[in-house]
């Protein structure tokens, strides 16, 4: 076994661990924070200012007892919730997360940090997310209940109807970068303009940006666009009939879909692991704090607006968004001709 | 040698999940086993330097069709003892039949790969003889699909512009004093 | 190293099961799942093709064979909801009122 393999391959398991641990972490910074927003503290008993609190609530869930409901379809009910962690973890698989180090001169050729380097990350990323719907939309019918069904169905089609407008604010990012691949769009932004304005394609794609942070909000089935989850509150959602572990599946599932969404969002508009200040090897450190930044707006959205109604939501995808898209793609394409012309 | 392994994989997790997808009752698993047969399918065509091909597969036919058919199936829930009895009650399943053409179809499959595995310029090897540098290209792809090929690709978008419209006016619900009084059975 | 033989019996095999899924299912989305499976037998084919010949041609017109593949599926899809709505069946048998 040489170095280098073993390098990757821990980098491999740190990206991993690292996820799981952000999915937990998410968990509590989503109560602190909607607690302080609601002037009020959130958990603050178990551990220091609750840090452990969601250490208590996976025992508490991993305790609970796993109920299958009697008409549910045996294989699809458990596949349900397996597809939908699996395609969460392989999206940020796609993720470059650093840059290409040598680990201060361990290794002989710099590895580049993240799991895997495609050419075509992009567009691997966004199919990964897409097969995300299989597993809420799974829940739903395997669960054998009306109103799961109908959760799922609603969750599923709002999600296809988002992805459209997310690929095409994509689209547009891929135009400026000229590569697929997630590396070259981030080493792309390198550098500043004037000195001190970081070259960043959220400058340029302004109106992209919004575009692409609205639909990764709807994609991640997340307030203001939650109505198939939050029907939860009013009848049942596509997560009903789950129990225990894999209950627990869907919204960790959920909270990994919001750090990708985050993650792709830094570096394909924010600049990703470009930063002033600190060294290319500790890059990554920029990067944190951009997807911090991130879901910290993803919490904040959440607990302020009121949510949209299912069909206002399916009206503003497909009559506002996606048409704000493809003329931002337009746009934008247009002054790439020209400027490069 | 381990991409021979990997290609046998594929391709056995392929041609199995396709058989399952036409032998098993239910349309739910059919519909599950395609997805699994495609996802092998989108390994192949990695490993044959194809990766936006690879990916479009995922993209179109795993993420936007097939949640089409699971739509439908879902929402056209028919019941597994009468799907199950229909397909029993088909004329062509009597035993006769059934060995004869079964037998046919082994016949034919001996002598196609009899004849694919004699003939000539097809037995080297897939990737043995050009550099996978413009195959796997896709800004190459890209270029030729807007210079070579752009009245086809206009032609296409077309194509899918009237199948939106036809999909939405051909499964409307009619309005009317014909249209029956029972509720709607979708979302 | 696989030869080219290879991926055109895959295919052959894999078209073969399409067509089996056509003649022998008696449910119309099945009949419907079974032609994709022969679509993507035959892009397995030109795709392995383009390879061999390092042209993209075969690759372009897999991408349109996706797409048309795309939008039949989904006329094909609403045609059966409509007949569903009609006779409560997805029978081919159940539609056979034109037979003489």
């Amino acid at each position: 076994m040489e170095l280098r393999f073993l390098v990757q391959l821990g980098i491999i398991g740190f990206t991993f661990f690292m996820l799981i641990n952000a999915s937990a972490l998410l968990v509590l910074a989503e109560r602190k924070i909607m607690g302080f927003m609601q002037q009020r503290y959130g958990p603050y008993l178990v551990g220091p200012h609750g840090l452990l609190q969601p250490l208590a609530d996976i025992i508490k869930l991993l305790m609970k007892e796993e109920l299958r409901p009697k008409g549910a379809d045996k294989w699809l009910f458990t596949l349900a919730p397996v597809l939908s962690i699996t395609a969460a973890f392989a999206a940020f698989a796609a993720v470059p997360w650093g840059a290409q180090t040598t680990f201060f001169g361990l290794l002989d050729d710099p590895v580049s940090l993240g799991v895997a380097d495609i050419n075509v990350g992009i567009l691997v990323i966004f199919a990964t997310t897409s097969m995300g719907v299989y597993g809420i939309v799974l829940a739903g019918w395997s669960s054998n209940s009306k109103y799961s069904l109908f959760g799922g169905l609603r969750a599923s089609a709002q999600m296809i109807s988002y992805e459209l407008s997310y690929a095409t604010a994509l689209s547009a990012v891929i135009l400026l970068a000229g590569s697929l691949s997630l590396r070259e769009v981030v080493d792309g932004q390198a550098g500043t303009w004037f000195g001190f304005i970081p070259s960043w394609y959220v400058f340029l794609q302004p109106v992209g940006f919004i575009i692409y942070m609205i639909a990764g909000v709807a994609e991640t089935n997340r307030a203001p666009f939650d109505f198939p989850e939050a029907e939860q509150e009013l009848v049942a959602g596509y997560n009903t009939e789950y129990s225990s572990v894999r209950f627990a599946l869907f919204p960790q599932a959920e909270y990994i879909n919001m750090t990708t969404m985050s993650a792709v969002g830094a570096d394909l508009y924010l600049g990703g692991w470009h930063g002033p200040f600190l060294p290319p090897e500790y890059g990554w450190i920029w990067f944190l704090l951009k997807i911090g930044a991130i879901l910290f707006m993803y919490i904040w959205v959440r607990w302020t607006v009121p949510r949209y109604r299912y069909d206002q939501l399916m009206q503003f995808g497909w009559k506002w968004l996606f048409p704000a898209a493809v003329l931002n793609l337009i746009v934008t394409a247009a002054l790439v001709l020209y400027f490069n012309a | 040698m381990p991409e021979t392994l990997i290609f046998y994989v594929l391709s056995g997790l392929a041609i199995g999940a396709s058989a399952l997808v036409i032998g098993q009752p239910n349309p739910m698993y059919s519909v599950m086993m395609l997805i699994a047969s495609f996802g092998a399918l989108a390994g192949m065509y990695i490993q044959l330097d194809a990766p936006f091909i690879a990916v479009a597969q995922i993209i179109i036919y795993a993420g936007a069709i097939m949640v089409l058919f699971l739509f439908v199936v879902m929402l056209l829930n028919a019941a597994q003892e009468d799907a199950a009895e229909w397909d029993r009650s088909h004329p062509l399943r009597q035993p006769a039949i059934a060995r004869f053409g079964g037998l046919l179809a082994l016949l034919l499959v001996v002598q196609l790969a009899w004849a694919l595995l004699r003939a000539g310029g097809l037995g080297g090897p897939v990737a043995g003889q050009v550099d996978a540098g413009v195959v796997s290209s896709v800004r190459e792809l890209g270029r030729v699909l807007f210079t070579d090929y752009v009245f086809a690709f206009e032609a296409t978008s077309i194509l899918i512009l009237v199948a939106m419209v036809g999909a939405v006016v051909l499964a409307r619900r009619e309005e009317g004093p014909t249209s029956s009084s029972k509720e709607g059975s979708g979302p | 190293m696989i030869p080219l033989s290879h991926y055109l019996i895959v295919s052959a095999l894999i078209f073969a099961i399409g067509t089996a899924g056509v003649f022998l299912r008696r449910n119309l989305i099945t009949i419907l799942l079974s032609i994709e499976i022969m679509l993507n037998a035959v892009n397995l084919t030109f795709v392995a093709f383009a390879r061999q010949s390092g042209s993209l041609d075969g690759q372009i017109i897999v991408l349109f064979v996706m797409a048309v593949a795309a939008a039949e599926a989904a006329v094909g899809l609403a045609i059966v909801i409509g007949l569903y709505r009609h006779r409560e069946s997805l029978n081919p048998d159940a539609f056979a009122s034109l037979k003489w």
